[in-house]
């Protein structure tokens, strides 16, 4: 199976290592990502005036050279998937607004592009079971918190990913690869988003009551899907260090590294090292360094 | 004395603004408090999103402006998510930034140069982006 994959503004630099681990894992479990070719950044916000068609034309450039070289796109960041999912929606669903915007990036997309997250392709694609029987290493019932935040589920309407309130996906995947999910009220909460720019001390505080909430659970690590709430929950726990000197930390790994290591890919390749928090320590308890 | 009780007076130009920007009916808001209630960021406000909603219906456009609400909003949409109204309370706080923010004045949130130099080496491109679409003009 192939897919035209998106990586995004982080993916090349800082979230290095929630891309390669992504690619890697792909190969081993038998789909190809595709690099879409001349991609720009998707603009890492949905515009939510309703008179900013001009934030609209980079995700929607996107979308039309995706049908063009294909029809299901695949991102790894969930800010990417919302902006370029939500683009799609409103391109299907608003004619005076589609016509605006392909006149305005000179192309002629009608909406018919397919996007999915990566842990979709997961879901519905390799499948769950068949992603069990890949695993070659075993995780030792690692307890992971499976962190959403904002932007795969929300809007509800317009993202269809999971349940609103409780989703699953996350647990599900955490339990193929042999880890143990750690179910926490602050799953679906924002992690401060763009607010580690504008109000440190406000992100700071989101990503404390988060990793808190996580620990307090018997998390020994956290997961995200995202590299704006990676950076605010894992390289963001040196303020919460300053403020709170008691918090004892916690490693938050991308799922994609987690799936690399079950999939028994060589752990150099993971890039661990990349990660604020270093997982090392806690991998090498389980074994698994 | 006559009384003439009028919607007109109410409906000020402030709260038209906010409405075409965001796309919302402000009228629609009944104060249940939801918004903020569910709002992972109100600790930090000066008044919860619902407090912006009915003071911008009442004309109160100098409260509204000189409060942090809309400035600390994450747009993370939980309120958007669980508003029993179904109004996108996150357009709503957009649409406010908006109303600075287009002023001929720039008056700009967030300037580059102020950023550290530590930061800018460790910060990801993603919140970079999403910081200035929302905090400059």
């Amino acid at each position: 199976m192939e897919y035209l994959y998106f990586p995004g503004c982080t993916l090349y630099t800082k979230a290095k290592n929630l891309d390669e681990a992504g690619r890697e894992c792909a190969k081993v479990l038998g789909f190809e990502l595709k690099e879409l070719s001349n991609w720009t950044c998707c603009g890492a916000t949905f515009p939510l005036a309703t008179d900013n068609i001009m934030a609209l034309a980079p995700p929607s450039r996107i979308l039309a050279r995706a049908k063009e070289e294909g029809s299901t796109l695949t991102t790894l960041c969930s800010v990417c998937f919302n902006v370029i999912k939500r683009t799609n929606r409103l391109i299907q669903a608003d004619q005076e607004k589609r016509e605006k915007i392909n006149t305005f990036i000179e192309m002629d997309y009608q909406g018919d592009a397919q996007i999915l997250h990566y842990l979709e392709i997961l879901k519905r694609d390799v499948g769950f079971d068949a992603l069990r029987t890949a695993a070659k290493r075993d995780l030792q019932g690692m307890k992971v918190a499976p962190f959403y935040g904002c932007m795969l589920l929300r809007p509800f309407e317009e993202m269809e990913f999971d349940d609103k309130e409780a989703p699953t996906i996350f647990e599900e995947f955490l339990e193929a690869i042999t880890c143990e999910p750690v179910d926490f009220p602050y799953k679906i909460e924002c992690c401060g988003a763009f607010q580690s720019v504008g109000a440190p001390e406000v992100a700071t505080e989101c990503a404390y009551a988060i990793l808190s909430s996580a620990l307090r659970n018997g998390a020994e690590a956290v997961t995200t899907t995202c590299p704006l709430c990676q950076f605010n929950i894992d390289s963001m726990q040196k303020e919460i260090h300053e403020k709170y000197n008691d918090f004892p930390g916690i490693p938050v790994i991308y799922f994609t590294q987690l799936l690399g290591l079950a999939l028994g890919l060589p752990v150099e390749r993971l890039d661990f090292g990349r990660n604020d928090v270093d997982p090392r320590p806690l991998l090498m308890e389980k074994g698994l360094l | 004395m006559k009384i003439e009780i009028s919607g007109r007076r109410v409906h000020n130009e402030f709260a038209q603004k906010v409405e075409e920007i965001s796309g919302q009916n402000l009228f629609a808001c009944y104060q249940c408090g939801n918004c903020t209630a569910g709002c992972p960021v109100s600790f930090a406000m000066d008044l919860g999103p619902h407090q912006v909603i009915r003071f911008s219906l009442l004309g109160l456009e100098e409260e509204v402006l000189e409060s942090n609400t809309f400035w600390v909003c994450a747009s993370c949409l939980q309120c958007t998510s669980r508003c029993p109204k179904g109004l996108d309370i996150a357009r709503i706080m957009e649409a406010i930034r908006l109303v600075i923010l287009r002023k001929k004045e720039r008056l700009d949130r967030l300037e580059a140069g102020k950023l550290s130099e530590e930061f800018l080496e460790r910060v990801p491109q993603i919140a970079l982006i999403s910081g200035f679409r929302k905090f400059s003009s």
